[in-house]
């Protein structure tokens, strides 16, 4: 006798969340964003009590009102979906690893590891470096940055554009370089049809007019390492002497804003130990300076230094955060850009619906290249020979990338198969796994409720515009270049 | 979809995707699969070539037709794929002492090719 199938029905992975009154899911195994009419919401809370067989689930809804083919088609509706699932529906895959042979996308360029601060929080130079530079080349030369852009732009594959950011140590103590290299890169990519876009990110300490002018014309997107304001900034961003570097950059931020308009001007800033002060750090960067966007990360440590947040000081950055998100969804609303990074980035890939298989780029798209010439899968393992993934002479060694893409996957972390903020985090950088866990591949655990709360946070943001001014959210996609 | 409004690129394409499948869905034939079932009266199937199937309870016994029956399926019209005699070339008798199979099927002898 032929077995007819039957269906036992439970609801799928997903995050529930409301915004101006509209119910929405957050669908975990895609990345996927939908608004629920009622009916949803019903089915979700009748197996939120428990399984129902599909029999008595559509009896259920035919009882509430509806009638039996339009119950029978929205449970078909929220199976195809995976909104709900049984063991007979086929499970949503994990992300699939990218193929070994990925085309690179960028790399970022450690053109000298030396730097002309002394900033007590360096991961490079701090107290938990991991970059091992002694007898190491201390400027990257001509040949091997050459080396670089050629590399990029064979192992790039068809890609129409492709990207390099000049990184330090400080970046611009090796300014002859730089300017070589964004001629030669333009050259070789306009050769081969392709083009290639810059960006840096520097202390800001060495700008000068004519780099100014140099950053302006050749468009080189511009990221500077900052702390907010003077007596903020001058608590760690200091000289070797000990000397504050606020007095020093501030006229030359203010010269580079006033100038370079061609592309967005960033402050990225690192919290800590009372450097905490997010709204007013925001309003001098973006209101006082000029900043285009302002980010905020709490500073990477392996366990508790001087410079460490305290829990304390993570719920006041936190409060913070989300007060700046309100002031971000108040612009949104009206149509205007606000410049809060940590909202917009995250804002970018819910509108795209990411689902990530890691949680970066790094070691995939994207690869850093040491003074030196070797490769690493991101400037934050430059110089450190515990990381080293080929040389630009060489080539990328498949073996170490392997290794590294497959311990990074999501899918290898067990913490991260229960949480549904992982399409988006993915268990967290791999930089500051190794340094608080020694391994690459383990998930930040540290700052999972953070995470959650901050993505619950933008979907919230996300589901409000989408309900009262969703025209924002395609003018947004397509600024960041996303649609 | 009716019930689930997509509002980002994935959603759109999840929406996009199920919508294909619903418009397949409905070209598919369900026959006995589909819920309501249809209804089937007692010893009646689909095929009217009854034996190897079972009746609307899970049996044999009301069946149209013995299961018997369904050798001659085999026999006569190669309606099954199984090992019964060739009766075009080589056993054109072989059912002919066989009037009633549900009676007479002992009367089907075993025959050496």
């Amino acid at each position: 006798m032929t077995a007819l199938l039957t269906h036992v029905y439970r609801s799928g992975e997903v995050h529930r969340f409301a915004a101006e009154g509209q119910d929405f899911i957050y669908l975990v195994s895609a990345g996927a964003i939908f608004a629920l009419d009622g009916a949803v919401a019903q089915v979700l809370s009748m197996l939120d009590a428990q399984e129902m067989e599909h029999g008595a689930l559509v009896q259920a809804l035919v009882d509430a009102g509806q009638s039996h083919a339009d119950a029978e088609d929205l449970v078909r509706e929220l199976r195809l979906a995976r909104v709900i699932v049984s063991d007979q529906t086929v499970a949503a895959p994990a992300p699939a690893t990218p193929p070994v042979d990925y085309p690179l996308q960028a790399l970022v360029l450690n053109i000298t590891n030396q730097c002309n601060l002394a900033c007590t929080y360096c991961y490079e130079f701090g107290a938990d470096k991991i970059a091992t530079p002694n007898g190491k080349p201390k400027y990257m030369t001509l040949d091997t940055a050459k080396a670089s852009v050629d590399l990029l732009l064979a192992q790039s594959g068809g890609r129409p554009a492709v990207h390099i950011t000049f990184f330090g140590g400080e970046t611009l103590m090796n300014f002859p370089l730089l300017r070589e290299v964004v001629a030669y890169a333009t050259e070789q990519a306009g050769s081969s049809g392709r083009t290639i876009t810059f960006s840096l990110t520097t202390n800001a300490t060495l700008l000068t007019d004519e780099i100014i002018e140099f950053l302006a014309e050749k468009q080189i997107g511009v990221t500077v390492s900052m702390d907010g304001p003077q007596e903020l900034q001058d608590k760690r961003r200091v000289y070797k002497s000990g000397k504050g570097s606020y007095a020093v950059i501030e006229p030359k931020l203010r010269k580079l804003i006033a100038r370079h308009r061609s592309r967005a001007i960033t402050a990225r800033v690192t919290l800590t130990d009372g450097v905490t002060d997010v709204i007013r750090i925001f309003r001098h960067l973006k209101d006082d300076i000029g900043f285009h966007e302002v980010g905020f990360a709490p500073v990477t440590t392996s366990g508790t230094r001087d410079y460490s947040l305290s829990d304390d000081g993570m719920n006041s950055v936190l409060a913070q955060f989300h007060q700046l998100a309100d002031e971000w969804l108040d612009y949104a609303l009206k149509g205007w850009m606000h410049g809060f990074t940590n909202v917009s980035e995250t804002i970018g890939e819910l509108v795209q619906g990411t689902n990530k298989s890691h949680p970066c780029g790094a070691g995939l798209g994207l690869l850093g290249v040491s003074p030196s010439g070797d490769l690493s899968p991101c400037h934050r393992f430059t110089d450190a020979d515990s990381h080293v993934m080929g040389h630009v002479s060489s080539g990328i060694d498949r073996a170490a990338q392997g290794e590294f893409l497959s311990k990074g996957h999501v899918g290898a972390k067990y913490a991260c198969q229960s949480c549904w903020a992982r399409p988006l985090c993915a268990g967290g950088c791999h930089h500051e796994a190794f340094v608080r866990y020694g391994d690459t591949g383990h998930a930040n655990l540290h700052y999972c409720d953070w995470i959650r709360e901050w993505t619950g946070r933008c979907l919230e943001i996300h589901g409000a515009i989408s309900v009262k001014n969703p025209e924002f959210l395609e003018k947004f996609a397509q600024r960041k270049g996303l649609s | 979809m009716k019930h689930l409004r997509p509002v980002n690129n994935k959603a759109k394409a999840i929406d996009e995707s199920v919508n294909a499948q619903t418009a397949a869905m409905e070209q598919d034939v369900v026959a006995l699969q589909q819920q309501v079932r249809p209804h089937v009266p007692m010893g009646c199937t689909l095929s009217f070539s009854p034996g190897w199937e079972v009746d609307a309870g899970g049996g044999t016994a009301g069946l149209c037709q013995p299961v018997e029956r369904d050798i001659y399926d085999c026999y006569v019209t190669c309606f099954w794929p199984v090992q019964v005699p060739d009766h075009v070339n080589y056993s054109p008798d072989w059912a002919s002492n066989c009037a009633a199979a549900a009676r007479d099927w002992r009367s089907l002898d075993i025959i050496f090719p």
